[in-house]
């Protein structure tokens, strides 16, 4: 889970991390209000989980209060890759005479927390990693003991000069304190700015949430805003659905992430373009297979659905029953076709046959019968 | 012989009293696995398919000898329950349940390893050794003993490989679901390390996805380390960069992760990549004969 540079900001102040006097607003006369209150000039930001705000003109510094309102007013009238912006951030503007990078995340690969450290910071970071992957240094933070202080001093003393030290590794063990604490995947300050001789001070903060971790942080599941999943990924979420919007017409079913993965996999093979990624998950009701079919269904480009059912813990007689559940309760205005194999197999294919429905046991031969009847339709 | 399971591997299932748990010690039992009992915490004394329920891990294989556990207990009690698997003396320690926090599980992995224990999953289907023993919740029926080992991040793709393999009369030594997570006990490479020693694999068969950087460094230490056939699948070659594929682990994220980079380094590391499951007994075929 995503969340804004707004409320990133008030959970790194919160853990201790300086950051820019500044507020959100929704409005331009809020936005003139705000900063009226903390003192010009001010720097207006689009408050949208996307990158690239800045060249999309969604960031603006202003000297006076009729220039923040104008700003507000058409930043806020922008939508930036598809997003409409609903939110400013209205922060102190501050005289930047040197920018770094500190960010904390998780390594897969050495399955440790890691600290990533840069004294070229305001850039992309992974772009920088590409590029000139000499500039970022790392120290990585055993699990079990707990970060080594001594050796995160070390790191960005090859980073940050002797008078900001005290200052980077405090704010680093709060990076990962905050990570720990509240199961973040990622931690970020981008630009982490130099503004006199000893202060640094966190210009933009980014913090993204590991999603299984979110049971144990209410606080931080009330964060959560519409924009980042589309109603049809939300509702299908609540449904214990895994959804992914494509852009494809080709419907897909099925049963586990990898077998879901693999069925889009092979549509592309053969020419077609998946619509979505959809995954039932496992012991699967028949109501599951009622609500994926009727979030398909809305798709107004869909052209064929495709049910790719190996049944292990999932039975295929439950998916069968979903199905023609779906068959009385929704009107299916494209085609339909079906591949169950694995456990209750024969019964599934029995409830199916007495309806007149038939499906494949294998999976090529159902991908390659639903893109002819795609086309068949068109 | 296969690796990490056979016939004489005691199995406790950990969360038996619960419905996933109670289905599939039966199922286990009725393909031959020893389960030997079962851990439920506060329900010691009681029984459920005939099996004994102990109060803890440890008491568990004080009575029986168990050797592995299977854990089926929900995320929130997950890092505690393998955890005092590991404690109480258990060397395979299998997890099928999702949804743990990475960050819990980077603690959990390294707890594990310093304990000496081995750990499969978390968020994983479990291993089967046909024939022989199953442990976890894949279909039995669709695997037939051989000399193919599977090491797999997917739970029912395994199974649509496995079908395809049995099908074209290659068996399996031991099929191993390693989880869709970011962050898993066991990865390719320790378990290519067990099935390069283990005689009775011919081959290898790996089914990888998109996100993280496993299958690259799974392809460097084939080219150098493994003398037996490998093949190999990817998933995940439409995903959109930047979303959730159901897995937590697979994700690309900052360029990183991609089916191409998988495939790419695969083949530099003369490992044939099949387009569709179904191919993989062909590729195979050709590798075992060249």
């Amino acid at each position: 889970m995503k969340i804004h540079e707004y409320q990133a900001r008030e959970l790194l102040a919160s853990y201790g991390v300086p950051v820019p006097p500044g507020k959100v607003a929704r409005s331009a006369e809020e936005a003139a209000r705000i900063a009226k209150e903390i003192g010009l000039p001010v720097v207006i930001k689009a408050q949208v989980l996307v990158g690239g705000r800045g060249k999309a003109g969604g960031v603006k510094l202003v000297h006076s209060l009729e220039e923040a309102r104008e700003a507000a007013d058409r930043i806020l009238k922008l939508t930036i890759k598809d997003i409409p912006v609903e939110a400013l951030l209205v922060a102190k503007a501050i005289d930047i005479r040197k920018e770094y990078y500190l960010g904390v995340t998780v390594d897969r690969s050495n399955k440790k927390a890691v600290c990533i450290v840069s004294a070229s910071g305001g850039v992309d970071i992974e772009e920088l990693a590409v590029k000139e992957p000499e500039k970022i240094l790392k120290c990585y933070i055993d699990p079990l003991q707990g970060p080594d202080e001594k050796a995160l001093r070390k790191t960005l003393s090859a980073a940050f000069p002797e008078a900001l030290l005290d200052q980077a590794v405090e704010a680093l063990l709060n990076l990962y304190r905050l990570l720990v604490e509240k199961d973040c995947s990622l931690v970020e300050i981008n630009p982490y700015a130099q503004i006199d001789e000893s202060t640094l001070i966190a210009a933009d903060a980014k913090i993204n949430f590991d999603d299984n971790g979110l049971h144990k942080h209410a606080e931080v599941e009330a964060l959560r805003t519409a924009e980042e999943y589309s109603r049809e990924e939300i509702e299908a979420k609540e449904a214990g659905l895994s959804f992914v919007s494509l852009e494809g017409d080709i419907g897909c079913i099925v049963n586990g992430a990898g077998l879901a993965m693999a069925t889009m996999d092979l549509i592309k093979l053969f020419g077609g373009q998946p619509a979505n990624f959809l995954d039932v998950g496992g012991s699967s009701s028949p109501q599951k297979v009622l609500t994926a079919l009727k979030i398909l269904t809305r798709n107004k480009n869909l052209k064929a659905i495709l049910i790719n059912i190996f049944g292990g813990i999932t039975r295929c007689d439950d998916i069968a029953k979903g199905i023609l559940i779906a068959r009385d309760q929704i009107d299916l205005p494209v085609p339909l076709v079906i591949r169950l194999i694995g456990t209750n197999e024969k019964e599934g294919r029995a409830l199916l046959e007495q309806a007149g429905l038939e499906a494949a046991s294998e999976m090529t031969e159902a991908v390659k019968k639903v893109l002819q009847q795609a086309k068949a339709g068109v | 012989m296969g690796i990490l399971i056979d016939e004489s591997t005691k199995v406790l299932v950990q969360g038996i009293t619960g419905r996933d748990g109670s289905f599939h010690a039966a199922s286990m039992l009725e393909y031959g696995t020893k389960v030997v009992g079962g851990v439920t915490p506060g329900k010691g004394g009681q029984e459920v398919h005939g099996l004994p329920v102990f109060d803890s891990v440890a008491e568990g294989v004080k009575e029986t000898g168990a050797d592995c556990s299977l854990i089926f207990v929900p995320a929130r009690f997950a890092t505690a329950a393998l955890r005092e698997a590991a404690d109480g003396g258990i060397g395979l320690v299998v997890c099928i349940t999702e949804g743990i926090p990475v960050l819990e599980m980077l603690g959990n992995y390294h707890y594990v390893r310093e304990i000496g224990a081995r750990l499969i999953g978390p968020n994983c289907p479990g291993l089967i050794n046909p024939g022989k023993s199953k442990v976890g919740i894949m279909p039995g029926n669709i695997h037939k003993p051989g000399d193919i080992g599977v090491i797999s991040r997917s739970g029912t793709l395994t199974y649509e490989v496995v079908y395809n393999l049995t099908l074209k009369g290659f068996g399996q030594s031991t099929c191993i679901g390693i989880g869709g997570d970011p962050v898993i006990g066991s990865g390719y490479i320790d378990l290519l390390e067990m099935f390069e020693k283990d005689p009775e694999t011919g081959g290898v068969v790996i089914i990888g996805e998109i996100g993280g950087e496993d299958e690259e460094q799974a392809a460097e230490y084939i080219k150098s380390s493994i003398n037996k056939p490998v093949v190999a699948f990817i998933s995940g070659r439409t995903a959109p960069p930047g979303k959730r594929m159901g897995h937590a682990g697979a994700i690309i994220s900052g360029g990183k992760g991609t089916a191409e980079a998988k495939v790419k380094a695969f083949e530099q590391a003369g490992v044939p990549v099949a387009d569709r499951p179904d191919q993989i007994p062909e590729l195979m075929k050709e590798k075992l004969g060249s």
